[in-house]
Order: C-alpha cells, then structure tokens, then sequence
C-alpha cells in the first residue's frame, strides 16, 4: 500500500489549502469558494471513510519515500473519527459563516479558517512527531489570527496571550522531540514505539511534550488563556476553537501516551488524572459564577477537557474509547453551544445571562440547539454525553478507582446547574426589553444540526464504537 | 417481502403517537388551534388505540419487544409484561382525559404550541418508563421525563416558576445521578440489567452484599426523587407554582408515578422481594413509606393552599405504593400496586377540581372556598369523591387499596403497619372534610375573587367533564373491584407472578 499514486489522505489535506490559498487570492469570491471546498473537503473524508472502514488502517509514504527519510501518513479509526468530526463540525460551521461574516470580516475568514482545516486535517494524518510539531504550529498560528478578527481591545488582548501560550506550548514540544530524536534517531511514531526504552531523556522529552501540550489544550491550571480567547472571538471561531482546536492537541498526546509513553508511568497518569478532575470541577464552579454566556461556555469547555483526563490513571481499553467519545461529542455540542450563542448575541446585541428576556419564546430554534447541547454537556440521556460518561463510569467503578466517579458526578452536577441557570432565564421577562434583531434561518438551523448530532450520537453509539476499533489505536497491538 | 412483525414494531408505535404529534406541535403557528387540538387529540386516542391491543395482543399470548443495541452488551428495549401494561394502561386513559382539560384551562393563553410539545414528550417519556425492559432503558426514559418535565414547570415564565423549576431539577437531577451510579455499578456486578419476575440480582451476584445494599439505597434513592419519598420530596409543593394540568399529569400520570413504580420495579424485577428481605432492606423501606404517610399528612393539613394540601397529600399517597411493595406478603403487595392506578385516578380528579375553582372563579386558597358548592355543584361533587376515595371510605377505590394493604400487612405478621393506616385515614378525614364542610354548608362570600361566566353551565365543558369522568371512575373502580378486568385483578395476576413459590 506504500506506493499508490493517488491517496484521499493527500487530497484531504491539499484540498483545504488550496482552498485558503484561492480565498485569499480571490477575496470577492471567497465565500462561496469556501462553502464549496467545505463541501468538497467533507466529501473527501467520507470517501477516505468508506476506503478505511473496507482496507482497514492505511499508511501513505508521501512521494514514495519510506517512513525514516519521507513524510507519512497514517490514518486509524481514533484519526478517521477526529478528521470525521472536524468535517462535520467545519462544513456546518462554514455554512453558518457565511451568514454571520459580512463583507469586511469575510475576506480574513476564510483564508484563515481554511488554513486551519488544512493543518488540522494534516495533524490527524501525521505518522511521526515532528509532523506533528508542524502542524501544531501552524494550527495555533491561524487560531490566534482567527481570535483577532473581532478586533477590539478585549480580543486582540485575548488573542496576544493566546499566542504566546501558543508559541510556549509548541517550544516546549519541539525541545520533547530534540531530545527523542537525538536519543533514538527517528520521529516516526511507529519506529519510536519499538525502540523506546525507560531513560531519563525519554522521561525530561515526556515532561516536557506533555507540559507543552497540556498548555494548548488548555487543562488547569494552564487554562488561564482559554475562556476569553474563546469568548471573545466571533461565534463562528469560538466554535471552531472550543470544539476542534483545543482537541487537536489533545490527540497528540493520547498518541504519544497511547504509543510511545505507555510504559511504566502511572504515578504521571495519577498526575494528569488529578488535573482532569481539578478543572472538572475548577471549570464547572467558574461557568456557574460567569455573568455572561459566552464566559459561561468558555468555562465549560475547562471543565470538559477535564473529563478526556480522568481516562489516563483509568487507562483501560473501555476508558479510551469513553474518552474518545466524549471527546467526540463534546465537539459537536460545544459547536451548537457557541453557535446558539452567537445566534441570541446577534438577536438581543448581548449576552447577560440576567436579561435574557424570553428567548425560549423569540428565538426558540436556537435555545433548543443550546438545550440539547447542553443535555450531550450534562451527561443525560439521549446525548452522546451520557454514553462517553456512562462508558467512563463503568470503566472507573471496573478499575476500583472510585474516587474518580465522585469528580464525574459532580462535574455532571455543576454542568446541570450552570446550563439550567442559562434555560431558566430565558424563559423569564428581563426589566428592560431590548430591541431584538432577526436572526438568519440558516444561522439558527446549523447550531441545531450540531445538536441533534450530539443527541443522535446518543443513540448509535455502536457504528463510532466499531470504528474506534480499527487499526486497534487502543488496543496494545497497533497497527 | 417482510411482513411488518407487529409484535416487534407495536411498543415503538405506542411511544410514537406522542412522540411524533408532540414534535409537530412544535413547529406549529400559535394560531392554528384547530391542528393543534387535532394532533393532541388524535395522538392521545391512537394511544389508547395502540394500548388496548397491546393488551389484548398480551392476553392472547404475544410476546412484545422491540431491542436496539445501545452500546455492546446494553440494548434499550421495550417490553410489554404483566407490570408494564398497568402503567402504560393508567397513563394513556389519563393523558387523553388531562389533554381534554389542558385544552380547555389553556384556551387563549401563549405560547400553547410549546406547552404541548413538551405536554407530549412528557408522556412519551412515561410510556418509555412504563415499557423498559431493562434498567438501562428505564433510566434513559427516567431521566428524559426530568428533562421534558422542566419546561411545563416554568412555563409561565415568572421569577416564581423558574425557582420552583430550579428546585424541582436540584432534586431530580441529584436523584437521576444517584439512579445512574446505581445502574452503572449494578451492571458491573451483574453483567445484566434486564428486568425479571422475581429479580436478576440474586441469580447473577454472589457476595457483595455491602455493595448490594449501597447500590439498593442509590436505586431506590434515585427514583424516590420522583415518588416523593421523605426527605426527597420537597420539590413537590413547590412544583405547584405549574398551571393545573400540569399538576395533574405531574401528580397523577407522569412524574411522581414513575418514581412510584421505579420503586416498584427495583423491589421486585431487580433484586426481586425475597432477596431485598435476605438483605436487610425491605424492613427499612416499609418504615421510611410509613413515615413518609404520616409526615404528608400532617402537613397537609396546615396547608391554606388548596393545591399544596394536595401536593402533600400525594407525598403521602404515593407512600402506599411503596409501603406495599415493601411489605413482604402478596396481599399487601396488592393493596400497594392497584394503589398506583387508584391513586392516580383520584388525585387527577382533585387537581383537575381545584383548577376549575381556580380558572372559573379565581379560588385558590380553602379559606375562600365558603359555600362554593352551590355555585359549582358539579365540580364540587367530584371533589367529593376524590376526596372521600383518599380518606379510603367505602365504596371508593381508596377503600380497597387500604383494606387489601392493611390485611395484608396483618398477614405478613406486620401489625405495626395497621395504626400508621387508620391514622393516616383520620388525618386524611381531617384535613378533607372541613374542605367539604366549607363547601357545601357554608354561606358564600359576596363575590368571588376574579369569576368568569359560562353562561348556564357552571364552567366550560372541557374542564367540566374531565373530572366528571374521573370521578365516576373512581366509583367504578372501587364498586366494580371484583370484575373481571379491573385493576384490581391485573395486579393480583402480576402478584402470582411476583411470588409464586
């Protein structure tokens, strides 16, 4: 399989590209040159689908050259489900733009949210670290642009800090992979794995990549970043960021651990495991205190991230795929959530949770859309929550680690508590009505579609769960 | 060609009749009444439609069930038995009476459109706990009922109502979690969750009986949410804030019913009663029900609000289920399941009385009641009915759950269970008849507190007839006990499959 001519893993990452390269070159037509390669891209990765679900995991030799020297692709069934949900998620969200960005804005969008689709798709592709350090780069480069678009104080201050955290996080990373190749020669993940071995370079390039990356993923207390670089971008970026980006990193270092760190590290899995939980519960507390919706969702996403962690000191087979699938469908809901969201501040010109004034009653698609999605949030049923925390209950009660169900179920309470203050008010009448202005259909249908997804994900757990499967990313056999 | 398998497909048809009416209603203009009240009416009599052959299917030896796999190993199932049919029975002849008199009370007010929307997932959601074949699939339905239940509580969209909706969700959302932690650890231990006459846990454990007995109190502490059981029933009376259908259906039909037959349903088809007893929890449960009579009904009594007195009468009502169930002897067991149905019946017809005096003539505390029988007869009498089914005066229908609870509590050789039921009748007695006194003999007040006229009938006929006919229901069912086809002897068959030897 090493020497096809044609691979959908390249045209899934080219396609993006040429799209950004295309909209900034044609910015009058950079719209609808974005929503039909979003089409186009999310086409691609159902035909790259459908060929991973018959031929099984597949790996790629960029230009014919092997794994130590060339560049490869690898994709899986934990890649396929990221660069499947990024579609999904991207494609929805494109379709949303293009109502919520005019003229002005439109023209820095799309390049830059293109670019970042390509260095997205291209990082669930890599097959060693220092692609992977690329990517990362060039991933955090184009969010912090996306932050800025806003403009304002708030936002290009969000967006400075962001980028040195950014720029931090990708050092730290990049000093882990020095240290790996100079120890072993190689940065293919694969080659890495086999020779491997329990040495102090290994354990300072595991600190130092897992720190790195925990800065990007924003888990507390490194999140400081997050809640206003994401609160204070357009609706549209914020979902992408919430949802997607902060994920990205995320799956680096699940594949580092999964693959190249998976010996003898319990006490730095208790670590993450301990962290999980603090901004489980860190994050919940914050979004129940925000005034504001956007603060208030940004907090949640804290929290979120915390749950993904608790898999690691439980880091069994069931843990791993309940992770991965909150992972999963966290990002769909936090996308319906931020686009609701930007959908009631672009109705009532703010977003106090206070004075909500009867938005169940006046904009009624959208507060379903932040309903449902916060029912995936929650946990409850019928939601991809409740199946990636129903997964990670029974994974935790089945390792004897109780003590881990406590965070989950309060983490679960908190979420309850903070989402049903937000319905709450929006059934009630503010003392001063403001003026409402309409909302896009087509805004307010993308964020349920997201939605839905997220309650559907509930329902047909059974097909993700078998793709999780393929290629056995967390099944000690790899590829 | 296939043929439609029914008995795979009828289960999923009885869950969508309101399902799909309710996600319709939804997306329909306020103004369109006529289609509204269409798809209402429509859905809720393919129901009972749907029901009726259920049960009849069920007599003539089908076996329903529909399975879906929800995640390996956990399938969401829905299954017809000998207990699921009762609910599933009391809630589609309750929900379309309650839709009947939600249209009338809701005539002309807002945002109807998205108050049955809800009005019909929330009995979707009953159904779907009435039918689970699993804890899993119970829990799924259990905790859509706190979701969908929510909207119908603030509805109104007061300050007031969005605190009553806040308390309601801190207790039932804490509950559902308890229920989930429950489920998850049981189905650790056991590897199994589906529901079986007489228990799958004593089959499938050995040992762990410490963590048998946390996981029985997490279970029962997740549902008792919902049935009101004593330190978790405080959300109730505050839940009364909600407009009177949606007592009524909170009360009688939905919510507190559930818990009630949660209750039900872990006693018996998780852990199965012989095994509770060998664990050292059914003792403890019984005294908890009994406690919860009492303590429901001395509040009530203090209460002025007509629908608060009623709440805390159901927290007391709803215990006789559960009193009976823990009570381990058949004929005690029986008094507490038709309870479910006799209960329902009665109480739907106070709730819908007391929203009458409240719609028509703007009543709502019992010191404003003086002499309202002569200006609503009609309304009165069934209130007089209910509330007479409650105290359990003969021929009621409340009679003949308490004679069956009360022997059977003296056959099971628990005699202490005895005065907890005469005393509980007496305060019911006290706290109903000088309502009825008020009623009936006293000599009405100048003019009511805010009175619409409906012309010669003493108020509109859909909230009239309503509780006309749930009150003749209660008569009936207590009068025609013995009939073949009455609740009564359901539950006995459901009793014989409980504890045949």
């Amino acid at each position: 399989m090493l020497a096809q001519s044609f691979s959908w893993q390249v045209t899934v990452i080219i396609l993006p590209l040429v799209a950004a390269l295309l909209c900034f070159m044609l910015p009058k037509w950079g719209r609808w040159l974005g929503l039909v390669m979003a089409f186009a891209i999310t086409g691609s990765v159902i035909v790259l689908a459908y060929q991973v679900m018959n031929q099984g995991a597949l790996r790629y030799a960029v230009g014919g050259w092997g794994a130590p020297l060339g560049i490869d692709l690898y994709v899986d069934g934990l890649s396929l489900l990221m660069l499947m949900v990024v579609a999904l998620v991207g494609l929805v969200v494109s379709v949303y733009s293009m109502a919520y960005f005019k003229a002005g804005k439109a023209v820095h969008f799309w390049p830059l949210w293109m670019l970042l689709w390509t260095a997205m798709n291209a990082l669930f592709l890599s097959a060693d670290i220092f692609n992977l350090y690329v990517t990362l780069e060039l991933l955090g480069l184009a969010a912090v642009a996306l932050v800025a678009l806003a403009g304002g104080v708030d936002a290009l201050g969000a967006a400075m800090r962001y980028l040195l955290v950014s720029l931090l996080g990708s050092l730290c990373y990049l000093l882990g992979v020095a240290l790996l190749y100079h120890s072993f020669g190689t940065v293919d993940i694969a080659l890495l794995a086999e020779r491997v071995e329990s040495t102090p370079a290994v354990w300072a390039a595991m600190a130092l990549m897992t720190v790195g990356l925990l800065f990007k993923t924003a888990l507390f207390p490194l999140h400081f970043w997050l809640p206003p670089a994401h609160a204070s971008a357009p609706a549209p970026v914020s979902a992408l960021l919430s949802a997607l980006v902060v994920k990205a990193s995320f799956y680096i270092l699940l594949r580092l651990w999964l693959e190249v760190f998976s010996q003898d590290s319990t006490a730095a899995a208790q670590l993450l495991g301990v962290l999980g939980a603090a901004a489980v519960l860190w994050g919940g507390v914050q979004a129940l205190r925000q005034t504001r919706l956007k603060m208030l969702i940004a907090y949640s996403t804290v929290s979120q991230i915390g749950y993904l962690f608790l898999v690691f000191p439980l880091a069994s087979l069931m843990a791993w795929q309940a992770g991965l699938y909150l992972l999963l469908s966290h990002a769909l809901a936090k996308a319906a959530m931020f686009l609701a969201a930007g959908n009631i501040l672009c109705f009532g010109g703010h977003d106090r949770i206070a004075d909500l004034d009867r938005v169940a009653q006046r904009l009624p698609l959208s507060l379903t859309a932040f309903a449902l999605a916060g029912v995936s949030s929650m946990g409850l049923p019928f939601s991809g929550g409740f199946i990636g925390k129903w997964m990670l209950l029974d994974a935790a009660l089945q390792s004897g680690q109780w003590w881990w169900v406590a965070v989950i179920i309060v983490g679960g309470l908190l979420a309850a508590a903070y989402i049903f203050n937000v319905i709450g008010h929006s059934f009630t009448r503010a003392e001063i009505s403001h003026e409402a202005k309409p909302v896009p259909a087509i805004m307010e249908w993308s964020a349920l579609v997201l939605a839905l997804a997220a309650v559907l994900m509930g329902l047909f757990a059974s097909w993700p769960l078998a793709v999780m499967d393929i290629g056995a990313p967390f099944g000690g056999g790899g590829s | 060609m296939y043929a439609i398998n029914w008995d795979v497909w009828l289960p999923l048809c009885i869950l969508a009749s309101s399902l799909l009416p309710g996600l319709l209603i939804f997306f329909l203009p306020e103004e369109r009444v006529v289609m509204r009240t269409l798809l209402n009416l429509g859905g809720a009599s393919l129901k009972l439609v749907l029901v009726g052959i259920l049960i009849w299917g069920v007599f003539n030896g089908h076996h329903y069930e529909f399975r879906f796999s929800l995640l390996p190993g956990l399938d969401l199932v829905l299954r017809a038995d000998a207990l699921s049919l009762l609910f599933v029975a009391l809630s589609a002849v309750l929900w379309l009476i309650t839709t009947v008199y939600a249209i009338g009370y809701l005539e002309g007010s807002p945002h109807r459109s998205r108050f049955f929307g809800f009005f019909s997932l929330c009995v979707t959601a009953t159904v779907g706990v009435a039918l689970a074949g699993n804890l899993m699939t119970f829990l799924l339905f259990f905790e859509m009922l706190t979701l969908v239940t929510y909207p119908l509580i603030v509805h109104r969209g007061t300050q007031e109502a969005r605190r009553a909706g806040r308390i309601y969700l801190a207790y039932t959302v804490a509950g559902g979690t308890s229920l989930l932690v429950g489920t998850v650890w049981l189905y650790g231990l056991a590897g199994s969750l589906e529901f079986t006459s007489q228990g799958f846990v004593a089959d499938l454990v050995t040992g762990h009986r410490v963590e048998l007995v946390i996981i029985f109190v997490l279970l029962i502490a997740g549902v008792g949410v919902k049935a009101a059981l004593l330190p978790l029933h405080g959300w109730l009376p505050q839940a009364m804030v909600a407009a009177a259908p949606v007592s009524a259906l909170l009360h009688a039909v939905a919510v507190v019913k559930a818990g009630a037959f949660g209750i039900v349903r872990v006693v018996y088809d998780v852990y199965g009663i012989d095994f509770a007893v060998s664990l050292g929890v059914a003792l403890p449960l019984a005294i908890l029900a009994a406690v919860t009579i009492l303590y429901g009904s001395v509040r009530a009594l203090f209460q002025d609000d007509l629908k608060r007195r009623l709440a805390f009468s159901t927290v007391s009502q709803v215990s006789y289920i559960v009193l009976g169930t823990a009570i381990v002897g058949p004929v005690a067991a029986v008094g507490g399941l038709v309870h479910l149905v006799h209960q329902g019946v009665m109480k739907i017809t106070l709730f819908f009385c007391a929203g009458n005096l409240a719609e028509t003539l703007g009543v709502h505390k019992i010191s404003e009641m003086d002499g309202v029988g002569r200006r609503m007869p009609w309304t009165m009498a069934a209130f007089t009915i209910g509330a007479f089914g409650m105290i359990g005066a003969p021929p009621m229908a409340g009679f003949i759950s308490k004679w069956y609870l009360g022997l059977g509590a003296l056959e099971a050789g628990q005699g202490w269970v005895v005065p907890v039921l005469v005393g509980s009748s007496l305060l019911n007695a006290a706290y109903f008849l000088p309502v009825l006194y008020r009623a009936w003999f006293k000599v009405p007040a100048a003019s009511w507190p805010a009175e619409r006229s409906f012309g010669r009938v003493e108020t509109s006929l859909a909230l009239l007839l309503p509780p006309l006919i749930t009150a003749f229901l209660s008569l009936l069912l207590g009068l025609l006990a013995s009939a073949p086809f009455s609740p009564l002897q359901w539950v006995r068959f459901i009793i014989t499959l409980e504890y045949v030897p």
